[in-house]
């Protein structure tokens, strides 16, 4: 092991005198009177290193020994993530003594004491490579598989694997040899440098089938994909917290990976209280048994924000590789990105726009990436869909770190400070936001087949109601009530309605919070029928009363369990207002 | 440390910093330059840069620099009760010396999941904070107000109908009117003996700011943590705050980012912000502050990052159709309110409390028409005149009365105005509100 001793401190940033080779963001550790206290190698010129400090610096006395460790950040992979609380290191929070986080306290990732069930998946005398399945434990309600290690090159034979039994993470469960014949013992724990891409799938491919959320605005008119990519950026206040929580909550995934980044300690808090009395819409068990959270609130060490979104992605991608469906949210990629600002001030660095460091946009794109839906070796599918909030600079979405994730996002779900103030929620600008796959081939393919035939066309027909009712809302208010046709009122009424019946959701109550594909069907269907419909006005003021009166059913619709007595009562009422006006039965 | 280190040597100095050769200094302890107060802020090889609280005039290129050995810390105890402090946490108030454990301040965070959820109720009376923006007890929350609005007084009202175990003030750039305005209100209100202020006025030299929302802190840590009690921290004005950490910043050479802000500016505000607090033992702290605004602008970097960090923000507002200080509904929010909306309060508070700003939001829309020159039509006037009794019985600052009452008088003005089917509320309390008689006190 390479030392080194403290020469400089400024906030988080140490500079270490190194004595031997050092190798760019590896970890070294630095001593204090009793710990030893985590920081990564940011910069090396000659024998002078820059390191950024994942704690609190008020304890590091100048000349402190320093141990180079050889290593990346690394992750502890193997059963017992799922339900846990890491901090941006993957320490265990629960682990921790204390109300208050000691500086440089460490405690271990998994459950050293847990026995896991273990079935062999692979036969002795096998030949496998990096990521095959070797067995599968319970995990939670998950199978969990336990794979070759990602770090293994080349094909190993299966010398030996255990009988199915209960054994710890650091039991022997496999022997395997290399093609020269080195032995080497599996046990249920791997490691991983986090800011490599685990990649030992077969291929990516591009996402296809739609991600349901529950979340009528994103599902029907902007869907994500299984393995796709989405942001939402708006100014505070806007609803992305709770937005992201109702997706984490309804979404239809198999694991769920939710990144607090340099956000509010309070938010995580009511994960925690929450997510154990949920239910997972998917398997009927509590949410918390397929989530793992990864806080680094604001309070907690800066540089460690960057290390928590790496830690997120890496467990998440740890499931892929196990063919599961996992759903990993960031909150908020702005504060990881402001972080690398701060780092970058502290050395010095040439900025780019608005002093962030100019390699955002590549670290961003490069982060994005990681996300994706995968064939494995032996057939099956995994994926990582990726949400990422972003806390644009005074709402402007013409920043460094909007913009750069706007190039590699596919999905743009933009919140509305106009609609918040209006509290019309979930505030996704329903114009100006997109999702990309709505364009792709085979996502319209997989809309026709599991959906409904010409599904994507009928969504886009709802999307030019809304801009012809937007236009003709701008051309009311310029001219007035009374100087506009009467097609402008009822063309603004059809968006009015197509608002507050499908984008507008109310995500604190029990049953509209959550809109299965199915309901989502039937409802879209309904609202389109009216919204295609030729409607008999004779003036302006019967069409606002007309358009009330439906919205106000199809709220009540939204408030009432889908195929209830009383959604069909107020279904049959739907359709008795509408014939009224069909019979003509509004007279001048 | 056993000897005292003395150096007598200063290279640099600038307005607010001065650099020296020194050995064994630590990032942030705490040193005296010419018997001035000052922190380390950067070490690099043998170059100590000290930031000088009250500023680097009078001091020379020979000046001794003193280095204590230890951050800053405050003396804690219940005899902080009733103290007046400066920024370093020495009294001001002429009263004896403070004693007891001498506390680090910036402490450490808590562990998240050692919180509990926020979810007491912490009633004001203002219908514009309890009805639309209800705050709970460990919450964070600041106001948004112009400088010329009474945002010191609206703070001192919640402060003293808020109830509390303990009220800290930490005063950051305080006009001297304004700290005696407190001083009087505490002192008249009988409860000076439950209040701590840490005072920094406009007279005080600025870096001095720096320190008081931290001591602030730590004093309500030990009332909150240690003594298990529920206390309030008032912060004004945050924005002179920041504007403090911009002038060393600058000092320091740093490149500054939106609007001459240094690019820490989030993680300095969240990690005083983030010291509020639910402990399961019952203990609290929840912090009030004030952002003071530029002609209501809020996208400048000290009120934009406070909105992010900050679990909502309360803006005061003149409304000129009544000619009193309202609680802007539109752009206020309190993100806590939901653990206690309906859940603490009336199962109808949600609803109703919706359906009066969306109709509060038609009746701006009817305004700017008629401000265009359209004629309004039935509907729009119903929601003008809508609007202005909602101004006046509940938005006021001036209102104070129960949630319970604020409600009634919710359904009262949607009765009297709008029809059923225009309110949007859920059969099942249309049911029960709508035709229920009931007197409303005003």
């Amino acid at each position: 092991m390479n030392l080194g001793k403290v020469t400089g401190v400024i906030s988080n940033l140490i500079f270490i005198e190194a004595h031997g080779a050092v190798t760019q963001n590896e970890i070294c550790l630095i001593h204090t009177e009793n710990k030893k206290l985590m920081a990564e190698v940011i910069r090396v010129t000659g024998t002078r290193v820059s390191a950024q400090l994942f704690e609190s610096s008020m304890t590091i006395k100048m000349g402190s020994r320093v141990d180079f460790t050889g290593k990346m950040l690394e992750v502890e992979l193997g059963p017992g993530i799922l339900s846990k609380k890491y901090d941006g290191l993957q320490n265990d929070l629960a682990k921790m003594s204390g109300l208050f986080i000691d500086i440089g306290q460490t405690t271990p990732p998994l459950d050293n004491d847990v026995y896991y069930g273990f079935t062999p998946l692979a036969q002795e005398g096998e030949t496998v490579q990096a990521g095959d399945w070797l067995g599968s434990v319970k995990e939670n309600w998950i199978d969990h598989k336990i794979m070759v290690p990602f770090k293994l090159e080349g094909t190993y034979t299966v010398e030996s694997i255990v009988k199915k039994g209960d054994y710890l993470i650091n039991d022997v469960v496999a022997v395997l040899s290399s093609e020269v014949g080195e032995k080497i013992e599996v046990t249920m724990v791997q490691k991983w440098p986090v800011k490599r891409a685990i990649n030992t799938f077969k291929q990516k491919v591009r996402p296809n089938t739609i991600l349901q959320t529950g979340l009528r605005v994103i599902d029907t008119l902007n869907p994500i994909a299984e393995g796709g990519t989405g942001y939402i950026p708006g100014p505070f206040g806007t609803g992305k917290t709770v937005l992201q929580q109702a997706i984490a909550k309804n979404s239809k995934t198999d694991v769920l990976m939710i990144v607090a980044c340099g956000e509010r300690a309070n938010e995580v808090v009511e994960i925690f209280t929450e997510f154990p009395q949920l239910t997972d819409p998917v398997t009927g068990r509590t949410l918390d048994e397929k989530t793992t959270i990864i806080c680094n609130t604001s309070n907690m060490p800066v540089a460690a924000r960057e290390a928590s979104v790496y830690v997120g992605m890496t467990l998440a991608e740890y499931y892929r590789a196990m063919g599961l469906k996992v759903l990993i949210l960031a909150d908020s990629t702005s504060r990881w990105a402001q972080a690398l600002r701060e780092m970058s001030n502290r050395m010095e660095e040439l900025p780019g726009p608005d002093a962030f460091p100019v390699e955002l946009p590549a670290v961003i794109a490069n982060f994005y990436s990681r996300a994706g839906l995968t064939e494995l070796n032996n057939g099956a599918w995994g994926s990582v869909t990726f949400i990422g909030t972003v806390s644009p600079a005074g709402g402007n979405f013409k920043e460094p770190v909007t913009e750069s994730t706007s190039k590699v996002a596919r999905c743009f779900y933009a919140l509305s400070q106009k609609r918040a103030d209006a509290k019309r929620y979930p505030a996704i600008d329903p114009i100006a936001s997109y999702s990309k796959y709505l364009d792709y081939p085979e996502f319209v393919d997989n809309a026709d087949k599991f959906i409904q035939e010409g599904w994507v066309a009928k969504v886009q027909k709802c999307k030019d109601i809304i801009r012809n009712g937007l236009e003709a809302r701008d051309q009311i208010s310029i001219l007035g009530d009374d100087a506009v046709p009467l097609d402008y009122h009822i063309a603004f009424w059809k968006s009015e309605m197509i608002d507050f019946a499908l984008i507008q959701q109310d995500s604190f109550d029990d049953v509209d919070m959550n809109t299965s594909l199915e309901r989502q069907k039937y409802m879209f269907n309904k609202i389109m029928e009216i919204g295609e419909r030729e409607f008999v006005f004779f003036e302006f003021e019967q069409v606002g009363t007309f358009f009330k009166q439906l919205i106000n059913i199809l709220k009540q619709m939204n408030y009432s369990p889908f195929d209830s007595a009383q959604f069909k009562k107020y279904a049959k009422e739907l359709e008795m207002a509408i014939q009224k006006n069909k019979e003509g039965t509004l007279t001048e | 440390m056993a000897f005292k280190r003395i150096y007598t040597k200063i290279s640099n100095i600038t307005k607010a910093t001065c650099t020296l050769k020194a050995e064994g200094a630590r990032y942030g302890e705490l040193a005296k330059v010419n018997g001035m107060p000052a922190q380390v802020i950067s070490v690099v090889d043998e170059d100590v840069t000290l930031q000088v609280f009250s500023g680097t005039e009078g001091v020379s290129s020979y000046s001794e620099v003193v280095f204590t050995g230890s951050p800053p810390t405050l003396k804690v105890s219940d005899l902080l009760a009733g103290r007046f402090l400066n920024g370093y946490g020495e009294p001001i108030d002429g009263g004896s010396e403070l004693r007891g454990e001498s506390r680090m301040i910036k402490g450490n965070a808590v562990n998240p999941i050692k919180r509990s959820s926020p979810s007491t109720l912490l009633a004001t009376g203002i219908a514009g904070i309890d009805l639309n923006n209800t705050l709970v007890t460990g919450q964070k929350i600041p106001f948004f107000a112009n400088p010329d609005q009474p945002y010191n007084e609206v703070l001192a009202d919640v402060a003293m109908r808020a109830e509390a175990d303990k009220i800290i003030l930490g005063g950051m750039g305080l006009s001297n009117d304004d700290y005696l305005f407190f001083k009087n209100k505490f002192t008249k209100g009988g409860v000076l003996n439950k209040t701590v202020c840490f005072i920094n006025t406009s007279e005080n030299p600025p870096l001095e700011r720096l320190l008081i929302p931290d001591m602030a802190c730590t004093a309500a840590e030990y009332f909150a943590n240690d003594q298990k009690q529920k206390v309030l921290i008032l912060l004004t004005d945050m924005t002179l705050y920041a504007d403090a950490l911009a002038i060393v910043a600058n000092k320091m050479d740093q490149i500054p980012s939106k609007d001459s802000m240094p690019g820490s500016l989030y993680s300095d505000l969240a990690s005083i912000y983030e010291k509020s607090v639910q402990f399961a033992h019952g203990g609290s702290i929840t912090i009030i502050a004030v952002t003071t605004l530029n002609e209501g602008d809020i996208t400048h970097a000290i009120p934009d990052n406070t909105g992010y960090i900050t679990e909502g923000q309360l803006f005061l507002k003149q409304d000129p159709d009544i000619g009193k200080v309202i609680i802007d509904p539109f752009r206020s929010l309190s993100r806590l309110k939901q653990n206690v909306i309906g859940k603490k309060t009336r199962s109808d508070h949600p609803q109703v409390m919706n359906a009066l700003i969306r109709l509060y939001a038609d009746a701006v829309n009817a305004k700017s028409k008629k401000e265009n020159g359209f004629d309004l039509n039935e509907y729009d006037k119903r929601c003008m005149d809508f609007a202005k009794e909602y101004s006046r019985k509940l938005l006021a600052v001036d209102v104070n009365i129960s949630i319970e009452q604020m409600l009634d008088t919710g359904w009262s003005l949607l009765k009297t105005y709008f029809k059923k089917y225009e309110v949007g509320i859920k059969e099942e309390f249309l049911e029960k509100y709508w035709n229920e008689e009931k007197t409303i006190k005003a």
